[in-house]
């Protein structure tokens, strides 16, 4: 399909927003879009925005639920500031949503649900449409809830189904406005509906109309495209990060010859990596539903001591339930793998929305001197490598290892180019050997510290672990002071040693640039974004993203101790900052902060770092 | 080798094959001393290699029963035995998984665990030391105490509602109930073959003296004087018979137990409950249970061993089946599958 009626303009780049209220079906309507984008070649990234109740009153601005899609024919590493265009299904997503749009913005927009009762349930004093509010955008009102009863008329369909289907028709209208072919939407309602051969055709027929009504009556005087991303040769899927995660472990544990053993808990927002886990039972892998946190996390210990790679999954609530168990990961000295996919804290807080603020947590949230290893994943991509590798070091250091990831790369998605797994670096846990003679439950390797791993069934390896003090060779239950200030010590030792087997600090700019930007986690495409834009500019300005955080990599001093300036940038209240002070109080450190359950944006970086430039 | 070994049967185990280097520190005349002897006793009976045993407890004075069995063993967090055996049996179902843990371990912290490991019906065999009383940390009452017991929490006599463990196993569905008694080795030896046999999760319920804290709390079933009037030794088939005299026994009015007498008011062995422990219906197991003296005598032996399909082989069993319909045999495929494009 090509537009006719309107003349097309290219574009480098645009962002979408998508909001309904939380049963108008917006997040997949966007990533359907989302799916599109990938096709079309552009390189993107998404970010989900809903509430955590499933369906809040109907028509409130507390149940408004939002999809935005950052797109461009250049390299995406941000979902967008704000959006150029806004759908609006009900006047609540729009009263919700207008603090996220650009100025000039399009504003497609159900013009049926601007009645009297809607606009009252959104809180609306007036009638947006006509008091002159919105006359800096290009509004774009059409009656999309009847126009979607007229497009299945001729169908048996139920009224509430129908309605269902109106997230179709305004994906219609911004399908027609990118210029974006209809096939790849059809092929979907085909595989997801393959049982219901009449909502097959009902979904096609609402989308169609959609697209066909924006051409008909030239709902645009121009429509747009944004050409392909140059991206690098090979194959790219679109990946959020929670399934990135999923398969990062499937990968370490196909590649490390240890089957994958999850023990979970239900839980905003890393329910997901359970769920993809249950499917791939193909690939041999357990995932287990436990009764509560406790039991997920507990469930892997006694897998990891039966051999398997083990994982609990879980987010910040989860992660202090947990915390006495990975104790006894830390005392057992086993591989286990917790990930923690943030979100705003403390208790239940905001469940649906993103934060860091389980940093401190992750370090220190353990009773005793019970160090472990913490990752965190720089981007939704990045989960798979993350997951990977938080793999690979517990099992070769057999220690456990938590990685934090958060709300927005758990739920948001980017482009993804595949890896092929025999590429991935290999992954040799330390098993101890049958009848090993010399076999001692905690007789350490001189270089990694780590002890051997004695599979349950091997012949002449029987021993026991367990959450008492352990004499550090024979493995014997000890009370000894000098053994446990041994024992103490080499535990932290053989975590610290891990900053050998872990790459350098990259810094992405001059080495002696006046401002380094530091940052962790999932907040690297945004300040990528922003530190490009402004070495473009000519600002004399670095950025150090960090990746490993305990260890830190062992040239962290050397990058930290060339600036004039550094700024330490995180959602939440300072955590990464308090530890770099701590381990690294020779430095100066100022600091940005959002704790506001969203990401960060551009603008208000930028104009953090020029007024510390200008300083 | 080892693989033949074990088809063969030729491995011939004892008892030393099974004993640890390590010093019992249990408390001398501790019921804990017969238990791990009975235990010692059966592993090496069971024909399976010693290498596939896995002892697993929580925290208590049992927990630290792994310790003390050269088998491979974990001595895990108070409460957390029943979630370290699923992780472990799960991980391998080839494994003879063992709990060890008390009443405070699985019927207070590890409350949660216990019921729902049950529930699951994971093929493990859990040996719950009841002694009625917190030992480890020095005489507290516990979710079994009998009301009223004076205890270091309880000075003034407790309040509490106690649990009846094997109520709280039929209630939590499940499979396998067996009673045992610390002053019993050949008893408890029998009964713990039978636990082991069964397929899903086989709680015994062992019946131990605390010296120190809770001494006696078993005295009426377990003294001299009163034994052949307290207990009740079920068996599969057999009418549930007891007393000095073998003359009482178990009969069942309207939905209610009542103590009958053979030979008198024109009773015979006939009129006598029989025991089956294999029914689905855990009506007469509830009932068995609940048996408690001074009204009646408390019944040992296996009350409820019921086939169901254990957790474990249905998660195989599904493994199994998916791998040998799914067109994806590894990571590169599913990578692969999908939506992908090339540039």
């Amino acid at each position: 399909m090509t537009s006719k009626n309107s003349k097309v303009i290219e574009l480098e780049q645009v962002v979408i927003r998508f909001a309904g209220d939380s049963g108008d079906g917006m997040q997949l309507t966007g990533s359907l879009f989302s799916d599109s984008t990938a096709f079309a070649g552009n390189d993107f990234a998404t970010f989900p925005d809903y509430p955590s109740e499933i369906r809040a009153p109907q028509g409130t601005v507390s149940g408004v639920s939002g999809f935005q899609i950052h797109f461009g024919q250049k390299t995406v590493h941000t979902s967008g500031d704000l959006a150029d265009v806004l759908i609006a299904m009900n006047p609540a997503s729009l009263k919700a949503n207008m603090r996220w749009v650009k100025e000039g913005a399009i504003i497609i927009l159900d013009g049926d649900t601007f009645i009297e009762k809607g606009l009252e349930k959104a809180g609306y004093k007036a009638d947006p449409l006509t008091d002159g509010s919105l006359s800096a955008y290009r509004v774009i009102k059409s009656p999309i809830s009847n126009l979607t009863k007229e497009a299945v008329k001729h169908l048996d369909i139920d009224m509430k189904s129908t309605m269902k289907s109106k997230n179709m028709f305004a994906l219609g209208i911004v399908m027609y406005l990118f210029n974006r072919e209809l096939e790849l939407v059809n092929k979907y309602f085909e595989r997801k509906f393959k049982a219901n051969a009449i909502v097959v055709e009902g979904n096609k027929a609402v989308l169609a109309a959609g697209y066909n009504y924006a051409d008909t009556i030239e709902l645009f005087s121009t429509t747009y495209k944004v050409e392909p991303a140059p991206l690098g040769k090979g194959t790219y899927r679109n990946i959020n990060g929670n399934v990135a995660t999923a398969w990062g472990f499937m990968a370490a544990s196909e590649r490390s010859g240890r089957p994958l053993f999850l023990g979970s808990y239900p839980i905003t927002p890393a329910t997901e990596i359970l769920q993809e886990l249950t499917y791939y039972k193909n690939l041999n892998v357990k995932a287990f539903q436990a009764e509560d946190e406790i039991a997920g996390i507990v469930s892997a210990i006694g897998a990891s001591y039966t051999g398997a790679l083990a994982i609990t999954t879980t987010s910040g609530p989860g992660l202090s339930l947990k915390s006495e168990a990975i104790g006894l990961a830390v005392i057992t000295e086993l591989p286990l793998v917790i990930v923690d996919v943030q979100r705003g804290g403390p208790s239940t807080g905001m469940p649906t929305k993103t934060e860091q603020s389980d940093l401190m947590q992750a370090l220190f949230g353990r009773n005793g001197e019970a160090p472990v290893i913490v990752l965190a994943a720089k981007s939704s991509s990045d989960c798979f490598y993350c997951a990977y590798e938080a793999s690979k070091l517990s099992l070769e250091h057999m220690t456990p290892v938590i990685l934090l990831t958060d709300g927005s790369l758990a739920n948001g998605s980017e482009v993804f180019r595949i890896p092929k797994v025999a590429d991935l670096p290999s992954i040799v846990p330390p098993l101890a050997q049958a009848n090993d003679t010399d076999y001692q439950p905690y007789k350490r390797d001189p270089e990694r510290l780590n002890r051997q791993w004695a599979i349950p069934g091997t012949e002449g390896l029987r021993h026991r672990v367990g959450g008492l003090e352990k004499e550090d060779g024979s493995g014997n239950v000890s009370q000894d002071p000098m053994n446990h200030q041994k024992m103490t010590l080499l535990r932290e030792a053989k975590v610290e040693r891990v900053a050998q087997y872990i790459p350098e600090q990259e810094i992405i700019g001059s080495p002696d640039a006046d401002l380094l930007l530091v940052s962790w986690g999932g907040t690297y495409g945004v300040m990528l974004t922003v530190a490009e834009k402004m070495q473009k500019q000519g600002k004399s300005v670095a950025l150090a993203h960090f990746r490993y955080i305990m260890p830190l990599p062992r040239n962290t001093a050397d990058i930290l101790g060339r600036h004039k300036k550094i700024v330490v940038c995180e959602l939440n209240n300072g955590q990464f900052v308090k530890y770099l002070r701590m381990t690294y109080p020779q430095f100066k450190y100022e600091q940005y902060n959002k704790i506001q359950g969203l990401p960060f944006m551009v603008a208000e970086l930028e104009a953090k770092f020029n007024a510390l430039l200008n300083q | 080798m080892e693989n033949q070994m074990i088809e063969t049967g030729v491995v011939k185990l004892t008892k030393e094959d099974f004993s640890s280097d390590q010093m019992v520190k249990w408390c001398p005349g501790c019921g804990d001393h017969a238990i791990l002897h009975a235990v010692e006793n059966v592993f090496p009976a069971l024909g399976i290699p010693k290498e596939d045993f896995v002892v697993v407890s929580g925290i208590g004075c049992s927990s630290r029963f792994p310790y003390y069995m050269n088998t491979y063993g974990i001595h895990s967090i108070h409460g957390r035995a029943a979630a370290i055996s699923t992780g472990v049996k799960l991980a391998n179902p080839k494994l003879s998984v063992w709990m060890i843990t008390g009443d405070g371990d699985s019927m207070a912290i590890g409350g949660n665990h216990f019921i729902h490991t049950i529930r699951r019906n994971i093929d493990i065999n859990l040996l719950l030391f009841n002694n009625k009383i917190y030992g480890l940390t020095k005489g507290q009452y516990s979710p079994t105490t009998p009301k009223g017991s004076k205890t270091k929490t309880s000075p003034q006599g407790t309040y509490e509602r106690p649990f009846n463990p094997g109520v709280l196993v039929i209630g939590a569905q499940g499979t396998f109930f067996a009673r045992t008694l610390d002053t019993n080795p050949k008893a408890m030896t029998a009964v713990f073959m039978e636990a082991a046999k069964h397929k899903g999760t086989s709680v015994v319920e062992i019946l131990q003296n605390c010296v120190i804290f809770a001494n006696k709390t078993h005295e009426l079933i377990t003294s001299r004087e009163t034994r052949d009037d307290n207990q009740l030794f079920v068996e599969a088939g057999k009418p549930l018979i007891f007393g000095k005299e073998k003359n009482k026994g178990i009969v069942l009015k309207g939905s209610h137990f009542e103590i009958a007498t053979i030979g008198e008011n024109g009773i015979t062995e006939k009129d006598i409950l029989v025991h089956d422990p294999y029914t689905e219906d855990a009506a007469v197991h509830t009932m068995l249970a609940t048996m408690m003296p001074p009204e009646f005598p408390v019944a040992l032996g296996v009350i409820r061993s019921v086939p169901v399909e254990t957790f474990d082989q249905a998660m195989m069993d599904s493994i199994a089946s998916e791998q040998a319909h799914s067109t994806i045999k590894n990571m590169d495929d599913l990578l692969r599958s999908g939506q992908t494009w090339e540039v």
